[in-house]
């Protein structure tokens, strides 16, 4: 979609119609101002650092662009441990390698948070399907909040939420001679579904003068941080992980880019880093988490964390802050008295793909 | 000891002379070898991108070469186990030839590995001790088995090898051991590849458990017609004379396990469409393509053809008993099955992803290079393996210098 529509001027304004829970701690003052500054200037001079640095890339392995200090800090980072592995006092040494490392990179002071599960925490997370109206906010507050690539190319641009536009079917007399299914199969006669839920890739980026279309329902799918999650069991060298408080993570640092993980997701929630992440200076966001979302490297594995860097805060996660029909809510679901729990308690709810018992920690619901 | 080291010199001296032709074909693979190093370099500077795959479709033509390649390894058995288990006597005499064919094979494997990561030189975070290694993975033990097997095909092929070299008697208290562990570990690396892939619910098309026995089938067809190919080049081109009893053996070996690999190929195709729900998408795609998307009907088509082609031939007495018309049916099942397990089968498993997109595959010319580098590679090593092993089997390197080999 459109680049300069800036997604998170959109739910400054709106909370306070829609989103009525969100608590004041949960507030986007401190960022969204980054996405202000889309001068002319500014976009061709990134085009032009851009393909210099491509260019140079070739023979630049030697000729490190920042000096010895920068040299110093990937080499380190190289070989660094496991982050689970890491003492407490080396997971500090990593945070402030990082800092140094990101703030001269992006220009501006980024805070690399490290901060571990809080006890009594379990997160989870709602979702009202009855209420999206398919406006994909989420997908844009998304991925300005975590720092996703967004360049040109297909490969550089990752979404972590998908957003499936699923075609109302329909019965009616014109179509008794059009029998379902299509091509094989006994024809029953009438037309119901065209296959739900099966749809080309385009359809994923569907662009209509107005939400939500007469014709269409939605799906808003993510990362299901399952409790007994396929992706894990399958990582080689134990690099993604569940957190004691509910997500799954990354340590980016220690993927291998098997993509053994994005096999085994039955959700494709899992999105590759095919090349250096395409990440404008003036669009970074400066605060972020360790296992969340810091900017990736070329190669790497990365997915939806639930937006550590805010939930462990205090705060929601951006997706949720932003949906302009509350149709996001997200909570503690060991307090009984979290709008997840009392949505578990009171509503219809289901999970997706729950044969696959993978227990996903993200339910769907309607009133 | 310094026996060992006179070994790795004459061996050395021995492979590196050679006529035009073998010059002519070392000098071709090596071309193709410079160019993988290229496209290499390209996909650690530039990353992936370079290449055809997506997060929707993340394994594509490496991963695919990467599985047919434990087939053909895993093939290798097909000569152990009739020579040290049957006793077959003309097999016997070539063990040590399909030893070598698999640890190019099992090398293939490795570099298709180090192609297919997003980050190689991340890669010493699977090693015990130094990083993780994690026996939760199927990968985990995927590389546990490969590098098992490398390592037994290295020990029984070149102590054997040795004995010749020196002389001596095979110490059998040693040797037979290994022996009937590898021939064991053959079945398990195949075994655990096909584990790899159908232990993915995530991925209906890959998830059943025929699987395994599906690639080892394959792989005992596939296998022994490379080495079939091999031999019949080794006996027109070197002094080195492989018996027709262990080839007439190979082609009865291929002719049975092609034919159960039909018959499953046939089973699978009557249980997904019979019922044809979402999961036989796929295995749909494949055979007849969806939403308009055919990229590989043809070659899903193409590989039946040369299947049942191949199949057919290897059942008429005129053509398998025939050395001259025996390649033709090897070719056409090496070809069939590589298409059939390789992009045939690793590709639709992504076709829809899990959550109903259908997309394409488009192998980059960087793949392809690739691809082409690291099969060059290993027919490069094989070359030189082979060479060597004739060599020590026809007495022309032997411990004593050329005064005592040219006796």
């Amino acid at each position: 979609m459109n680049a300069n529509e800036t997604p998170p001027a959109n739910p400054a304004k709106e909370p306070s119609s829609e989103c009525l829970a969100p608590p004041a701690s949960a507030d986007p003052a401190a960022y969204p101002a980054a996405s202000a500054p889309t001068t002319s200037r500014r976009s061709f001079l990134k085009a032009g650092g851009m393909l210099s640095l491509s260019s140079l890339m070739g023979a630049g392995a030697l000729m490190t662009q920042s000096g010895e200090a920068h040299a110093a800090a990937e080499w380190a980072e190289h070989f660094q441990k496991n982050y689970r592995l890491m003492t407490a006092e080396e997971k500090d040494e990593a945070r402030k390698r990082l800092e140094r490392r990101y703030s001269r990179e992006y220009e501006k002071p980024v805070t690399v948070d490290i901060t571990g599960p809080q006890p009594g925490v379990l997160m989870g997370y709602a979702l009202n399907v009855r209420k999206c109206i398919g406006c994909r906010r989420c997908v844009k507050a998304c991925v300005a909040e975590n720092n996703q690539s967004r360049g040109e190319r297909p490969g550089e641009r990752i979404e972590w939420i998908q957003v499936l536009r699923m075609e109302r079917g329909e019965f009616s007399q014109d179509k008794m001679d059009h029998g379902y299914p299509e091509g094989l199969g006994i024809q029953v006669g009438g037309n119901a579904y065209t296959p739900a839920g099966q749809v080309l890739e385009g359809q994923y980026h569907y662009a209509p003068e107005a939400v939500p279309e007469k014709d269409a329902t939605y799906m808003p799918i993510a990362c299901m941080q399952c409790e007994k999650p396929p992706c894990v069991k399958v990582c080689p060298v134990r690099t993604t992980y569940r957190e004691a408080d509910g997500p799954v993570v990354i340590d980016y640092n220690w993927c291998i880019g098997c993509r053994m993980c994005m096999g085994a997701c039955p959700y494709w929630a899992r999105r590759i880093n095919l090349t250096t992440p395409v990440l404008p200076k003036a669009e970074m966001n400066p605060v972020t988490h360790y296992l969340g979302n810091r900017p990736r490297m070329r190669g790497v594995v990365e997915k939806c964390h639930w937006c550590l860097q805010r939930t462990r805060q205090g705060r929601y996660p951006a997706c949720v802050e932003v949906c302009p029909v509350g149709a996001r809510k997200f909570g503690n679901l060991l307090d009984p008295n979290s709008e997840v729990s009392l949505i578990l308690a009171r509503k219809n709810v289901f999970r997706l793909k729950a044969e696959l018992n993978t227990f996903p920690k993200f339910f769907y619901f309607y009133d | 000891m310094q026996q060992l080291t006179r070994f790795a010199a004459d061996y050395v001296s021995y492979v590196l002379k050679g006529g035009t032709k073998f010059y002519a074909w070392m000098a071709c693979l090596a071309a193709l070898i410079i160019g993988m190093m290229y496209v290499f370099y390209l996909q650690n500077t530039d990353g992936l991108i370079v290449t055809g795959m997506t997060s929707q479709i993340h394994d594509g033509l490496y991963f695919a070469n990467l599985v047919f390649l434990v087939g053909v390894a895993a093939g290798a058995v097909t000569i152990v186990f009739p020579a040290y288990v049957y006793h077959h006597e003309g097999m016997h005499k070539v063990t040590v030839l399909g030893e070598m064919l698999a640890i190019s094979a099992v090398i293939m494997v490795t570099m298709f590995v180090f192609a297919h990561m997003g980050r190689p030189d991340r890669l010493w975070h699977m090693m015990p001790i130094i990083g993780i290694y994690s026996l939760n993975a199927m990968l985990g033990w995927d590389v546990l088995v490969l590098m098992g097997y490398l390592l037994l095909n290295a020990i029984c092929g070149f102590y054997y090898l040795w004995t010749k070299y020196t002389g001596r008697e095979v110490n059998k208290k040693f040797f037979m051991p290994l022996v009937y562990i590898s021939i064991v570990w053959a079945l398990s690396i195949h075994t655990v590849t096909a584990f790899l892939i159908s232990t993915m619910p995530a991925r209906p098309m890959w998830f059943h458990s025929m699987m395994p026995i599906r690639f080892i089938t394959t792989a005992f067809a596939a296998g022994p017609c490379l080495i079939i190919l091999a031999f019949l080049i080794i006996r027109n081109n070197t002094k080195m004379w492989v018996e027709d009893s262990a080839i007439k053996l190979l082609t009865t070996i291929i002719t049975w396990c092609l034919g159960i690999a039909l018959f499953l190929t046939m089973s699978e195709i009557v249980v997904e469409f019979y019922a044809r729900t979402e999961h036989a998408n796929g295995l749909y795609y494949l055979m007849f393509g969806l939403h308009g998307l055919t990229r590989l009907v043809p070659w899903f088509w193409g590989a039946l053809i040369l299947m049942v082609g191949a199949f057919a031939l290897f059942l008429m007495p005129s053509v398998r008993n025939n050395m001259k018309l025996l390649p033709i049916p090897c070719v056409m099942a090496f070809c069939g099955i590589w298409i059939e397990k390789g992009m045939g089968l690793v590709v639709p498993g992504f076709i829809p992803s899990p959550i109903g997109e259908v997309t394409e595959y488009y192998p980059t010319f960087v793949e392809v290079l690739m691809t082409l580098g690291i099969w060059a590679f290993g027919f490069f090593i094989l070359t030189i393996l082979l060479k060597g092993a004739i060599g020590i089997l026809q007495g022309e390197i032997k411990y004593g210098g050329a005064a005592a080999a040219a006796k």
